[in-house]
Order: C-alpha cells, then sequence, then structure tokens
C-alpha cells in the first residue's frame, strides 16, 4: 500500500517504467541472476520500504545499472553491496549489518524467545502433583461409549 | 440529509458515550441494576447516532456533494458507484468514522443479545467500549472531522487515488477494521474482568467468539490486501513487509495466540492472566496499526511531527489505553486464581508454547517495522529493516509452530502422551519425505529448490498429521464405518472449524514455499506477432488498442497463451485515469488450479512498435488465497458452533440430554 503515496507521486512522471527494464537485463543470465539477487537486498532510497528491484522510480534505475556495471567490472557480491554502501550510506541495506546499532534488532527476537521459554518453563514447573494419569485406552473407550454425542475434546 | 445532520449525530454521540462509560461502571460498583442497565440504551443509541453520521457521509460521497471538503478531496462524479461508497473509507476523516461505527455496532450486539451475560460484567464491558468510543469520537471530531465544508461549491471533485479503485481493495479496509474493532471486544471483556476481578470459563466462553469473528475478518482483510498488491502493483509480489502490512499482521499473531490461550482458560481455567494480558496486547496493537497507518509516522518521525494536533491526539489516546489497561492488569492480575495444573507434555502445554512462538513473532515483526524509527530517535544511524531481515529472522519461527502444530491437536488435556502421538504421525511423516522426493525431483537441487521443497513438505506434514488428528475422532478404520460416520456427523463445529483452519495454514505454506522458491519470469520487448515461452506457456502478442472506460482510457494489450492446445486470450492494461491523472497497470492472469500466469504490458510502442513486457510463471500462488479462505472459512465454521452462539451457555436441558443419551 505504501506505493499507492508513491504513484501519486509520479503523477507528472510521462510513462510509467516498472521495476527491471529489458534494456537493463546483463546478457550473461548467471551475472543477471546474481544482479537480481544483490538488488533485492537494496534499497532505493527514495522510496519507501522498497527494493531496487521492484521499485520504478529513475533513481532504483540508476542503481540497478551501477549493481550491473559493478558486476561487469568484476565485482564480488560483497564488493558490489559495499560499493553501494560508500555511495549511498547504511540506509541503503534492507537487511542492516550486525553493528552495535543493531544488536537489538538482530538479537531481540532470540532474547525474547529464551525469556518467554523460561517463564513457559517456570509455569510448567509447578507443583505437578495433582495432575492425573491420562487415561487407558480401555478408559477412553468406555468414556466414549458412555459419552456418544460429545466426542469432542477441543 | 445535509452534512451538518451528520455533524450533528456525531457530536451528539460523544456525550452518549460519555454517558456509556461512566454511569454503567458507577452502577456496577454500587450494585445498582437501574445505573447499570443505563449500558444497553446507550449503547443502542452510539449505534444509532453514529450510523446516522456515517450514512449521511456516504450519501454525501454518492451524490457527489463536493461542498463537503472530504468529498471534494476523494470524489468525483465519472467514479463507479462502488468507488463512491468506498471513498467514504478511502481517506483519514471517513476511516476513522467506519472504525467507530462498527465499534459502536459491536457495542450494540452485545447490548441487544447479551441478556445471558452476568449484569456486572456485561455493565462493565459496554462502558470499556463507551471509553474507547469517546476517545475515538473525541478523535475523529476535533481533530480529523469529515463533514467540514467548502465555499464556494467546486464544480468537480479531485477524484479517488486509482489505486484504490478496485474491488479488492474496496472491501480491504472494512474487513481489517472488522478484525481490530472485534478484538476491542475481548480488550473490554478484560478490563471488565479485571475490574470484577474474577475471569473464570464462562468469561472465555464469552471471549472466544468475538475472538473468532475478529480473528476470521482479520484474516480474509490480510488476504484481500495481500492479494490486491498481487494483481494490481504489477511485478506478481504479494507480501512485502511493508511497515503498513506488519501493522495489520502483528495484531493477527497475537489474535491468534489469544484464539488458542482462551480454550485454555474455558477448558482447564489455566492461562488466565495470560490469557487477559493477550487479550490487553491484541487490541492495544490494533490501535497501534490503525494509527502507524493513520498518523504518517511510518514514513518518517518528521512526517508525523508535521501535524502535531493529530499526531500528539494519538500518542496521548495510546497512552491512556495501554497504559490504563496495563496498570490495571499489573494491579489485579496476581490476584486472579491460578487455574488447573498440567504437565509440560499435553495439550495446554503445547498450546502455552504455540503462544510462546506467536508472541515472539509478534515482538519481532513490531521490532523490525520500529526499528528505524527507534534508531533515528536514539541517533544511532538512518537504518532500513525490510523482507531480507524479516525472512531471516520469521521463518525460523514459524518453521517450528508449524511443526508442533501437527501434534498439538492430538495431545489430550492435563498429561499427554507423546509416545502414542509419534506411533500416530507415521503417515504425516511418510508424507513429507514423499512430497520432499518428489519436490525435488520434479524441480531440481540448488538450494531455493531444497527450501522450496521443505517448504513444501512441511505444509504436507501439517495437512497429514491434521487429518490423522481427525480420523482419530471419528475412529476411521478402527471402528465399523458407519459408527465412524456416526462420529463424524455428531463432531462439534469447533473441532471441524479447527480442522478447516489448520489445513488452511497448510496449504498458505504451501503457496508461499511453491511461489517464492519457483517463480518464473521473463522480461523483453515485443512487437506484435512475436512469441515467448515461459514455463511451457507459448505467449504471442497480437496488439494493442486503445480502449476507453468509465473514468480512464486505457492501452488494452492483446495476448495468447498456448500449451499443450488450450488457447487463452490474456489482456492486460495500461490505465490513464482523467481524474487524478495516474498510470495503473492491470495484470491479465490466467490461473489454473496449481499457479498463474501472469502478464504485464510496460512501456509502448517506442518508434519501432516495441512494446516491453513482462510474463511470470506463478506457482502455488493460488494456494495462498485458498489456504487464506480456509482459515478465516474455519474460523466462522467454528464460530457457528452452538456453544459459541452469542450468549448460549449450555442449558442443563442439554447437558442433561448429553449425560442421559
Amino acid at each position: 500500500m505504501i506505493k499507492v503515496s508513491l504513484l501519486t507521486l509520479s503523477l507528472f512522471v510521462a510513462t510509467l517504467a516498472q521495476a527491471v527494464e529489458p534494456g537493463e537485463v546483463l546478457e550473461d543470465p548467471a551475472l543477471e541472476a546474481r544482479a537480481r539477487v544483490i538488488s533485492q537486498d537494496l534499497r532505493c532510497v527514495v522510496c519507501q520500504n522498497e527494493t531496487i528491484d521492484e521499485s520504478n522510480a529513475t533513481l532504483a534505475q540508476d542503481m540497478r545499472r551501477l549493481v550491473r556495471q559493478r558486476i561487469n567490472a568484476g565485482d564480488t557480491n560483497e564488493q558490489v553491496v559495499a560499493y553501494m554502501v560508500d555511495r549511498y550510506g547504511d540506509f541503503v541495506l534492507l537487511r542492516p549489518r550486525v553493528t552495535p546499532q543493531t544488536w537489538l534488532l538482530w538479537f531481540g527476537p532470540i532474547l525474547i524467545l529464551v525469556l518467554g521459554g523460561v517463564v513457559v518453563v517456570r509455569v510448567m514447573k509447578r507443583p505437578a502433583s495433582n495432575v492425573g494419569e491420562a487415561l487407558s485406552q480401555e478408559e477412553l473407550d468406555r468414556l466414549d461409549s458412555l459419552l456418544p454425542e460429545d466426542n469432542e475434546t477441543s | 440529509m445535509t452534512p451538518e445532520f451528520g455533524h450533528f449525530a456525531l457530536a451528539l454521540a460523544l456525550p452518549v458515550a460519555l454517558v456509556q462509560s461512566c454511569i454503567p461502571l458507577i452502577g456496577a460498583q454500587r450494585r445498582d441494576a437501574a445505573l447499570m442497565a443505563v449500558a444497553g440504551p446507550a449503547a443502542m443509541a452510539q449505534m444509532l447516532l453514529i450510523g446516522l453520521a456515517f450514512a449521511t457521509l456516504t450519501q454525501a460521497f454518492i451524490t457527489s456533494d463536493f461542498s463537503v471538503v472530504n468529498v471534494f478531496q476523494n470524489s468525483h462524479t465519472a467514479k463507479p458507484l462502488l468507488y463512491k461508497i468506498s471513498g467514504v473509507w478511502g481517506n483519514h476523516e471517513g476511516s476513522l468514522l467506519l472504525w467507530v461505527f462498527i465499534l459502536a455496532v459491536f457495542g450494540a450486539t452485545v447490548a441487544a443479545f447479551g441478556n445471558n451475560l452476568p449484569d456486572r460484567l456485561k455493565a462493565r464491558a459496554l462502558s470499556v467500549q463507551g471509553m474507547i468510543g469517546v476517545g475515538f469520537l473525541a478523535f475523529i471530531l476535533f481533530t480529523s472531522n469529515p463533514f467540514l465544508r467548502l465555499d464556494p461549491v467546486p464544480v468537480q471533485g479531485e477524484g479517488l487515488n486509482p489505486l484504490l479503485q478496485d474491488p479488492g481493495l474496496a472491501f480491504h479496509p472494512p474487513m481489517l477494521y472488522l478484525g481490530y474493532v472485534g478484538f476491542s471486544m475481548a480488550f473490554s471483556f478484560a478490563v471488565a474482568a479485571l475490574l470484577e476481578g474474577r475471569v473464570d470459563a464462562a468469561w472465555a466462553r464469552w471471549v472466544r467468539p468475538w475472538t473468532l469473528a475478529a480473528w476470521s475478518f482479520l484474516t480474509v482483510g490480510i488476504g484481500l490486501g495481500s492479494w490486491w498488491a498481487y494483481y494490481e502493483l504489477g511485478w506478481g509480489g504479494w507480501w512485502f513487509w511493508d511497515p503498513v502490512e506488519n501493522a495489520s499482521f502483528i495484531p493477527w499473531l497475537t489474535g491468534t495466540a489469544l484464539l488458542h490461550s482462551a480454550i485454555v482458560v474455558e477448558k482447564r481455567e489455566a492461562l488466565k492472566s495470560w490469557t487477559i494480558l493477550l487479550a490487553i496486547i491484541t487490541f492495544s496493537l490494533s490501535l497501534l496499526g490503525t494509527f502507524l497507518v493513520r498518523s504518517g509516522i511510518l514514513t518518517s518521525v518528521h512526517a508525523f511531527a508535521s501535524d502535531p494536533t493529530r499526531g500528539v491526539f494519538i500518542l496521548a489516546l495510546l497512552a491512556i489505553t495501554v497504559g490504563g489497561s496495563l496498570t490495571l492488569y499489573a494491579i489485579r492480575a496476581p490476584k486472579l486464581e491460578q487455574g488447573g495444573l498440567f504437565a509440560p507434555i499435553s495439550r495446554e502445554g503445547g498450546l502455552l508454547i504455540n503462544n510462546l512462538f506467536l508472541a515472539t513473532a509478534a515482538a519481532t515483526v513490531l521490532l523490525g517495522t520500529l526499528y528505524p524509527l527507534i534508531a533515528e530517535a536514539f541517533e544511532l544511524g538512518k537504518l532500513s529493516v525490510g523482507a531480507p531481515y524479516f525472512n531471516t529472522v520469521f521463518i525460523p519461527l514459524m518453521v517450528p509452530l508449524a511443526i508442533l502444530m501437527g501434534i498439538g491437536p492430538m495431545l489430550t488435556w492435563k498429561r499427554g502422551d507423546l509416545r502414542g502421538i509419534l506411533s500416530r504421525v507415521k503417515a504425516a511423516l511418510a508424507a513429507v519425505a514423499l512430497v520432499f522426493g518428489v519436490a525435488l525431483l520434479l524441480s531440481g537441487f540448488s538450494v531455493t529448490d531444497v527450501a522450496g521443497a521443505a517448504g513444501m513438505g512441511l505444509a504436507a506434514w501439517l495437512a497429514v498429521a491434521t487429518l490423522t488428528e481427525w480420523s482419530g475422532r471419528v475412529r476411521l478404520f478402527k471402528a465399523p464405518i458407519d459408527e465412524s460416520w456416526r462420529r463424524a456427523t455428531s463432531l462439534r463445529r469447533a473441532s471441524y472449524g479447527m480442522t478447516m483452519a489448520h489445513i488452511g495454514m497448510a496449504v498458505l505454506i504451501a503457496g508461499v514455499s511453491g511461489s517464492s522458491a519457483w517463480k518464473q519470469e521473463n522480461i523483453l520487448t515485443m512487437v506484435p506477432g512475436d512469441s515467448v515461452t515461459v514455463a511451457g506457456f507459448d505467449i504471442t502478442l497480437n496488439g494493442a488498442d486503445v480502449i476507453r472506460g468509465a473514468n480512464y482510457e486505457s492501452l488494452q494489450g492483446n495476448f495468447t497463451a498456448t500449451r499443450g492446445g488450450n488457447a487463452v486470450t490474456l489482456t492486460p492494461e495500461r490505465r490513464v485515469y482523467d481524474q487524478p491523472v495516474q498510470q495503473t497497470t492491470e495484470a491479465a492472469i490466467h490461473t489454473t488450479f496449481w499457479a498463474d500466469l501472469y502478464v504485464v504490458l510496460g512501456d509502448g510502442p517506442d518508434e519501432s512498435g516495441r512494446y516491453v513486457v513482462r510474463a511470470y510463471f506463478e506457482p502455488f500462488v493460488p494456494f495462498l488465497w485458498y489456504g487464506i479462505l480456509m482459515m478465516g472459512f474455519g474460523g466462522l465454521i467454528s464460530l457457528s458452533d452452538r456453544k459459541h452462539r452469542v450468549g448460549a451457555p449450555r442449558t442443563s436441558d442439554t447437558v442433561a440430554a448429553a449425560a442421559g443419551a
């Protein structure tokens, strides 16, 4: 839905360019595939939460061309990304790097899961003395024959 | 009806809401039946007044009354009727009015059909509903009035954003709001129970139908949004981890957890205070979702600050609701009685772990969505958090959840028998091996293929394990077939709802995995007569014509796609709307049961008559929609169970009948 406002901005754009254009595609399919993978992790820096791979913005097109230029120049994927970060800053990365500034972001989920897990274990470890044994199959069958109309358990 | 009439009705609804929030509360405290009885009529009056306001605004939109600023800014005489109506909620002011209208309808429903509710619980719950109403009505009246007038009256309106002129998006907001606001009922009952100091099985039985209804609507609402993005945005994506999407997905996750923990309260009177907390959190996140979208804070902290009146109001409203309810919770929750005990391996244990994963997933999505704002506020640098982050952290949380989902329903209450269950999942394990193997053989052995095949295996696991659980209930192949039949027909609808929703989840997992792994695309330029092959479809461009629609002009491409002798015609469009002047793409989608062929007409023709064409093969995308529909439908089946009928606690008659049979 964020694209809604984006396209509002493109009101004065004569033609609607859309994501990767045929003219941008690299001839070598292997290199093109790499370009696509890299593009999907890079943000179009003038858009709201769009990758350069899917964005219609002119800047995104320039950025896509830049990625392909670097690939053609023989850069590895990491070098291409590093080049883009040099030019556009960390903002360009849709998958932020693990730095002290993003520790909370990256390790927060694990922390929550572990803390929650500790609470769950404590809840379960409450004295279970009066927890009855599960019914045996015989007892279950007998119960079924007693309560044939109400055999749901959820 | 003049707009002032609607404005007046809305202004009148505010004092009514104030009365509804104060008088019954005092009545419940003093055990004064007369004061408590005010709640019902007040809730009814509120629904009527807000309904009048809503009807007035709708009428202004239908008749294109451009003297109303809101209509002028969001409508146009040439717009089809459906989009004149959906334009009512296609803007900030109108969508808030819809929100508060749904709130009032739900409140009136409790007032009208809640005769079996304990008087004090009912009075308190309606009072809390009234308070929410007060907050929203004040917000609308003081900062976002949809009835403001214009002078002089413009001859024509500015039109509605063409992207919103679409059937999927016309019904997306009402569905979402039915979900959000439905959770307000769980919230009101939770706060009422805290005031009461008492949570029991009867309480859970009251909250579950509201939660189920809210959850079903929210599921379908999110699905509609995703479907719209898929066919409208023109490149075949269906989920972007966009902050706006996340805003609705987070309450869905906690709402799903609430749905399950309320079962434990109802059946075993355990997890009471956690369930209350979840009800509070889910509605708070719904509020947060509404406001994140409405306030513009997601674009940037600065966009938020550009409209300080609304921003401050929103913050205050959130702070009072969340802060107030959590404070009450902190004071009262420790006094709630602890319910039934259970062993770690038991239905309760399984549901608790389900809650752990769902709550963690919700917290994760919330963290990722707000992190750029947090980083900006604390000057940690300008960061982006997008799909690659969410996929990395979210999928590892969902996989164990889906595995547990297969066996959870097989566990018995209090103490389950894991060994017995392991012997029951043989069929599911065999299905995993089979599906995984076949998927690998058909696709290949790259990393993506293996991931896709693993996702398919997970879907097979969940589907077969869910069916195994059902066949165990009806003792399929273990008892004579007529007995199984009898059992199948006497099984509770709630149980069928669960089976349906869980299989829906399996289908959804298949859709997510398959479409992510095996999408194919071809981006090229074509002149009429050219052909291209995508996933076995031969696609030929026959030509393109300019056609005229109700309020747009369209370049409509004509393609023929053939596979195995069957030919279909595909007509993707590129539209330019008259007002506002804006382009949209309308993809042409040919759907088979398994997959979609998705063709988009891009730029062109250039000087040599070439068009840019994008052709995608989208395998398993239809499974997303099947899965979502099955989940929503499962919720509704469960809702139709007689024990969930509004206010139908089991009477002594039915208990006697069950015991005597």
